[in-house]
């Protein structure tokens, strides 16, 4: 039988080698075979988790509920060194220096990544703006937005906080933060589903012991990921509950 | 709870005896200082099925002014603040002991005597199939609402005074 293992959509582009290199890892380890399989948008994978297409997930932290909670997946590790946190800019001559200056029908750019669409609202909501009183252009990527920004098509854009940190110096000269999100336990997972469950104790050491090893650094290397850190159940239960009450409104 | 003391409380304060739920009374020294809500944070608790904490994150520590250590084990309410209505918390915990989310405007009360606005939700935790504590996940709320909520208050504490 062949695993299927799916990475969330929003993956820098420029990790598609080190997914590629982590799943020959992943299947010499395992002695088994894996096929990673890679979806362009959030739509695509969450009807592959629906009808029960995946054994293996790294995920948003939008569809954690969904692949835990109804799906029965278990949580395996996270990377150490990555977090999910919004940050909402402005091109620099733009007139807003808080979010409080924002009146309604500002227009929003944003990718598609679904987690950070919300805490982008959440982070508008003091200027009371929410949805139904601004406009939300989505882009393809996070230097599209940066363009929509420049170009004064939109006022303010939604980013993963890391994806503005490695724009070019040039670019991120002409932008302005208003507020960069600072939650702390949001973030991507890798999850395995019930046929993994007999394995999921060995797999999260496998994980966790990934670096003290000198080919499993090379492989986390070219995730530019530093370690991965196992996650409890509880931690994910908690993390989902977290996202529940952000999804309320 | 033990009485809040004057030694902690920073400025001018007025003094309020305040009767919780379960019957217990406490003095609450209040100050007219507003500390502003932290940007791009969320303040964190879980409390058991009694509304005790029994977790806080870092931001909860901040706002609230007391140690992790003094606020794990402590009744929710060492924050209630003299002017939030009964009404409001009533319809907190009939809607989440109903197993539903509830969403509100909260005014609390810091150690040091000041307030601080927060827009609170709360949960129910369910865990194979029962419900076992409750988180809350407060955000900034807009100037607007609070001038809004601040007045609703007022009007609802003056009719429970009565
Ligand atoms: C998860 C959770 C979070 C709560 N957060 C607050 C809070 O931030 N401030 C507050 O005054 N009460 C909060 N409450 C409500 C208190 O438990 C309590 O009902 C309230 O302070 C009024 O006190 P009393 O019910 O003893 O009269 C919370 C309750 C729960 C279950």
């Amino acid at each position: 039988m062949t695993l299927q293992f799916a990475i969330s959509p929003d993956f820098p582009p420029e990790h598609i080698a080190g997914w590629y290199i982590f799943n020959t890892w992943l299947q010499r380890t395992l002695d088994c075979a894996i096929h990673l399989q890679l979806y362009d948008n959030f739509n695509t994978l969450r009807k592959a988790i629906e009808s029960d297409r995946l054994d293996l997930v790294y995920a948003n932290p939008f569809d954690a509920s969904l692949l835990i909670r109804e799906k029965h997946f278990m949580s395996l590790a996270r990377a150490d060194n990555l977090q999910d946190e919004a940050i909402i800019l402005t091109a620099d001559q733009h007139p807003a220096r808080h979010i409080e200056d924002l009146c309604p029908d500002t227009i929003i750019a944003a990718t598609d990544v679904p987690d950070i669409e919300m805490m982008g609202m959440i982070m508008i909501e003091p200027a009371d703006l929410n949805r139904d009183n601004t406009q939300l252009v989505t882009c393809d990527n996070y230097v599209m937005v940066a363009k929509q920004l420049l170009n004064g098509e939109a006022d303010i854009g939604f980013f993963l906080a890391e994806a503005f940190d490695s724009l070019s110096d040039l670019v991120k000269k002409q932008l302005r933060p208003l507020v960069r999100s600072q939650i702390q336990v949001i973030h991507h997972s890798l999850m395995a589903g019930p046929v993994l469950h007999d394995r999921h104790t060995a797999l999260m050491t496998l994980l966790s012991t990934m670096d003290t090893s000198e080919k499993g650094r090379g492989v986390l290397d070219a995730l530019k990921i530093s370690r991965w850190i196992p996650i409890d159940q509880e931690d994910s239960e908690f993390m989902i509950d977290l996202m529940d009450t952000l999804m309320i409104d | 709870m033990q009485d809040m003391c004057p030694r902690d409380i920073v400025g001018d304060y007025t003094e309020h005896r305040l009767r919780y739920f379960d019957g217990s009374q406490r003095t609450v020294l209040v100050s007219e200082t507003e500390t502003p809500y932290p940007e791009g944070r969320l303040i964190v608790s879980r409390t058991d099925l009694d509304g005790v904490l029994t977790h806080v994150n870092q931001s909860f520590v901040d706002m609230a002014g007391y140690t992790k250590q003094e606020l794990i084990g402590t009744p929710h309410s060492i924050l209630r603040h003299p002017d939030m209505p009964r009404a409001a918390f009533a319809d907190l915990w009939q809607t989440v002991t109903a197993g539903k989310p509830w969403q509100g405007y909260v005014k609390n009360l810091r150690k040091d005597g000041g307030y601080y606005w927060v827009l609170a939700t709360v949960i129910p935790n369910v865990r194979q199939g029962r419900v076992v504590s409750y988180t809350s996940v407060r955000r900034k709320p807009s100037r607007g609402k609070v001038e809004e909520h601040t007045a609703l208050y007022r009007k609802l504490r003056m009719e429970e005074d009565q």
